[in-house]
């Protein structure tokens, strides 16, 4: 489904941000993810001790290009998390604006073209703009990542509409929701509307117990799978008695 | 030599980015490395000079989201 990749879990978790690597590697556990995201730094302190992490973690890799806001600062960001996390996957974010943290659709599909040409699986983080998505896939990509909302901002799907009408744009593309998800709730929506998959890192790492929210997140995204599978009834505008009128008693 | 380390300003004897690596005691295997802003493979290392000035980023995998 990703890249020839199927997975169980329709969550993807980021790792950034938990109070301790005791609590993420607890938290990833508890979210039955089977894809994490991670970064490229200069090494501080703690350095060793997240590799010795990610070797026990058993997940999937998804490095990204977070903090790039060229097209050559991506790319080579992408060839050295290549070589050093040993997967061709990368989420590729190149950054627009240094507030609202969007996506800058010039570079990205710009990069996402090299980057698909020498062989990388490309996760673009994009926005829910179609004509973009058309771009993308045109470069190479075989999954898009629209936005729910800007980063970390907890809003969840800022554009309903929108994204409903890229997930009926683009019905064979695996799409995933990344950034702004705040709430379980928001989680299992993006489900429920036929997203794939649904990626997100603060929502879990910044609630008072990142362990159990990561689990709840992880069921939300279940339920939300499979409440589409099953088929959610249209919307009315007039209410619609359910209890049938028939063998109603005259009591007035 | 003066170079630039991850944004320090360093004095080294290193000539190679494979003696730098060893010079400040990185974990070779463990860091992805680049020059003035372009990727530097592994097996390239000890075939890229360093010069006075240079730009050398040495990079670790680090959390992420």
């Amino acid at each position: 489904m990703f890249y020839g990749v199927d997975l169980t879990s329709r969550l993807m978790l980021g790792t950034a941000q938990y109070p301790s690597p005791q609590v993420l590697l607890e938290a990833i556990e508890a979210s039955g993810a089977e894809v994490i995201t991670v970064s490229l730094r200069r090494e501080g302190a703690a350095g060793g001790a997240f590799r010795d992490l990610l070797a026990k973690s058993r997940c999937r890799l998804l490095p990204n290009t977070a903090g790039c806001h060229t097209v050559r600062e991506a790319v080579t960001t992408a060839r050295m998390a290549r070589e050093v996390f040993g997967t061709s996957w990368i989420k590729l974010e190149v950054i627009g604006h240094a507030d609202t943290l969007q996506p800058d659709p010039f570079a990205l599909v710009e990069a996402a073209r090299v980057l698909c040409a020498e062989g990388f699986d490309v996760f673009p983080y994009t926005t829910e703009d179609l004509i973009v998505g058309e771009k993308l896939l045109e470069a190479g990509c075989k999954v898009l990542m629209p936005w729910g909302a800007p980063i970390g901002s907890g809003q969840g799907l800022r554009n309903l509409a929108g994204l409903r009408t890229m997930r009926a744009h683009f019905p064979d593309v695996p799409l995933v929701v990344d950034a702004g998800i705040g709430a379980p709730s928001q989680a299992a929506q993006a489900m429920e509307l036929g997203f794939d998959a649904v990626l997100l890192n603060t929502a879990v790492a910044k609630a008072i117990d990142p362990v159990g929210m990561a689990r709840a997140f992880g069921r939300a995204i279940q339920a939300g799978r499979e409440g589409h599978q099953a088929g959610l009834m249209p919307e009315r505008d007039m209410a619609s008695a359910s209890t049938p009128v028939f063998g109603l008693a005259e009591l007035a | 030599m003066r170079i630039d380390l991850n944004g320090q300003t360093i004095e080294t004897q290193a000539r190679t980015l494979a003696d730098l690596l060893t010079e400040q005691g990185f974990e070779s295997p463990c860091v992805a490395t680049a020059v003035d802003g372009d990727f530097i493979a592994r097996p390239l290392r000890s075939g890229t000079p360093l010069s006075d000035g240079v730009k050398v980023e040495v990079l670790s995998p680090m959390q992420g989201g």
